[in-house]
């Protein structure tokens, strides 16, 4: 079961500010969700490793060879404030 | 009273020297101008899919046969989820429960006592981009974000909870940086962060099974502050638990100025990485071919080296180990040797007059104005016989200050060694003449006196005069 403290806890975790109703809301949605996965929970996996992924591709290596970088003006284009060639944020302590 | 055991365990992250970063092909070069070594790949955009170096992998693998890992036939990568601003995608890849090798070891030595230190796990993961500041964080009004550090390739090496206290902490990292640069895998520079270690410590009782409370300790950019930091931090745990209170499971940061760790407060809840694998990236999967080709291609190790020094050079045990403790200082010694070999005198040189200066100077090996070809030079200059031991340590600092060859140094301030007998002669009598009372006491038999005799006509030739001409010319005068 999910709880309203789990919520607020994966809300705090996302940065999402919530209001008292999506939270409630939430709260059931994440728990219908929870359940209709619990079906997968029926399946007997003993002695099946854990997929660590879903196609059957291995080792997709690159070369270590140079490339160019991006224009630093259009990576900085994103930056929501920008101080010489600084993206420029809130200090997060 | 009771007694605790300090319990220490350490997280060492390695950035790896390849020219590229670990999931896209932007360049890895040091100090470039803020933001302008990144792509769409580092800079976590959409719709962009890494794509992992093969180097990373090789050097990953290099580092963990040499740290004696078992290396994992099958990893992969994971996301591992925090906000914070140098992460742009909000998620940092890292590998969490199948990391590319585990169960290693490496051996230090405390006190003469040989130990073994477990690590748990080796894994691959990006970087960060880096913060700037005014001051600290704690004073600056906002951050200023570079993202060129951003999915730089590191290793991050995990240790088990195996050392007992700071001087074994420390033993371990140094260790750990020798064996990691030998591979060639990275220059392991502390100062400039390309290796950083995040200390967990915590004490209890002794005879106490359970673990007490950890603190992780970070923000330690030498060994000096590791084992500092390491050492305050068993002083204040032991003082909360004796003054009734509990010790606090937190990050806390080292202070080098105040000598003091300081609680960092971040909220527990920052601590819920929430791990996934990483549905861009495919598993890696190594075949034994290639863990031999590379365990084959693995160069010489310090523990190897040392013991090639005590078996080939006849150096003691002391000496090796000192010599060995960085590949740079290591390296340097054995181009000395190419040139000139006497092991035991310039190991002598090595330790005394280069660490002294070099220790005054604050500087390391690799910034040394003296190139290897002139200190075997200016050992040559002495066995020859040019110059005396005593004059070769100021031609030593003054080669140190200004990299002129030993020759032109002796030359320019005329320093040769003075052997003629008929010049050292003159001045033997004048201190004879002058001394008479050594003069008395070396004919009553003691010896020791013609010690003084012999200072005397060092300090009136300036230093330049042979000493064993002098010994031998004020012998045969006195008889």
């Amino acid at each position: 079961m999910i709880s309203k403290q789990d919520v607020d806890h994966v809300a705090l975790l996302a940065r999402l500010e919530l209001t008292e109703e999506e939270k409630e809301l939430y709260t059931q949605q994440l728990n219908k969700i929870l359940n209709a996965a619990k079906a997968l929970q029926e399946v007997d996996t003993d002695n099946i490793p854990p997929t660590a992924h879903v196609l059957p591709i291995q080792n997709v290596f690159r070369e270590d060879r140079v490339g160019k970088s991006i224009d630093p003006e259009k990576a900085l284009a994103i930056a929501p404030e920008r101080e010489e060639s600084f993206f420029k944020v809130p200090k997060i302590v | 009273m009771t007694q605790y055991e300090t319990v220490i365990g350490i997280e060492v992250h390695v950035e790896l020297k390849t020219n590229t970063k670990i999931f896209c092909n932007c360049t890895t070069e040091f100090g470039g101008e803020p933001n302008h070594h990144t792509c769409p790949v580092c800079l976590g955009l959409p719709g962009t899919l890494p794509v992992l170096n093969k180097k990373v992998v090789e050097y990953a693998v290099r580092a963990g046969l040499a740290l004696n890992c078992q290396v994992a036939e099958f990893s992969k990568f994971d996301r591992k989820n925090y906000y914070y601003p140098d992460l742009p995608k909000n998620y940092q890849v890292s590998q969490f429960d199948l990391p590319i090798a585990r169960q290693g070891y490496v051996e230090v030595e405390v006190e003469g006592q040989i130990k073994r230190i477990g690590i748990h796990h080796m894994h691959m993961e990006e970087d960060a981009g880096k913060l700037v500041h005014q001051g600290n964080i704690m004073t600056t009004p906002y951050s200023l974000v570079d993202y060129n550090r951003g999915g730089m390739p590191l290793i991050e090496i995990v240790s088990e909870p195996d050392m007992r206290s700071p001087e074994e902490a420390r033993a371990y990292v140094e260790k750990l940086r020798a064996i990691i640069q030998y591979t060639g895998v990275s220059d392991c520079r502390m100062e400039e962060g390309s290796l950083r270690c995040d200390v967990n410590i915590s004490v209890r009782p002794v005879g106490q099974q359970e673990l007490g409370t950890k603190a992780e300790i970070k923000n330690l950019n030498s060994f000096r502050a590791l084992q500092r930091a390491a050492a305050y931090e068993v002083e204040r745990q032991i003082s909360v638990l004796e003054t009734g209170g509990r010790v606090i499971q937190e990050t806390r940061t080292w202070d080098e100025a105040k000598g003091i760790t300081v609680s960092m407060r971040s909220k527990e809840e920052a601590h819920d990485y929430r791990y996934f694998p990483d549905p861009d990236l495919v598993p890696v999967v190594l075949d034994n071919q290639w863990i031999e080709f590379i365990k084959d291609s693995l160069p010489e190790l310090p523990d190897q080296r040392r013991s090639r020094y005590v078996e080939q050079y006849g150096l003691p045990e002391y000496d090796a180990t000192i010599l060995t403790l960085t590949k740079e200082m290591s390296d340097y010694f054995e181009e000395i040797i190419g040139h000139y070999d006497k092991p035991k005198v310039i190991s002598n040189w090595m330790m005394g007059e280069m660490s002294r200066l070099l220790n005054v100077s604050g500087t390391d090996i690799t910034a040394c104005k003296i190139k290897p070809l002139q200190l075997a030079e200016l050992v040559k200059l002495i066995d020859q016989g040019t110059i005396s031991g005593k004059i070769a340590k100021t031609v030593f600092e003054e080669m140190f200050e200004s990299g002129k060859d030993p020759a032109v140094i002796v030359k320019e301030k005329g320093l040769v060694q003075i052997s003629d007998e008929g010049a050292i002669a003159s001045v033997v009598d004048e201190m004879i003449a002058a001394n008479p009372k050594s003069v008395e006491d070396f004919k009553a038999g003691k010896d020791k006196a013609i010690g003084f005799l012999v200072g005397q006509v060092m300090k009136a030739t300036k230093g330049k005069a042979n000493p064993d001409v002098v010994n031998k010319l004020l012998r045969e005068k006195l008889q």
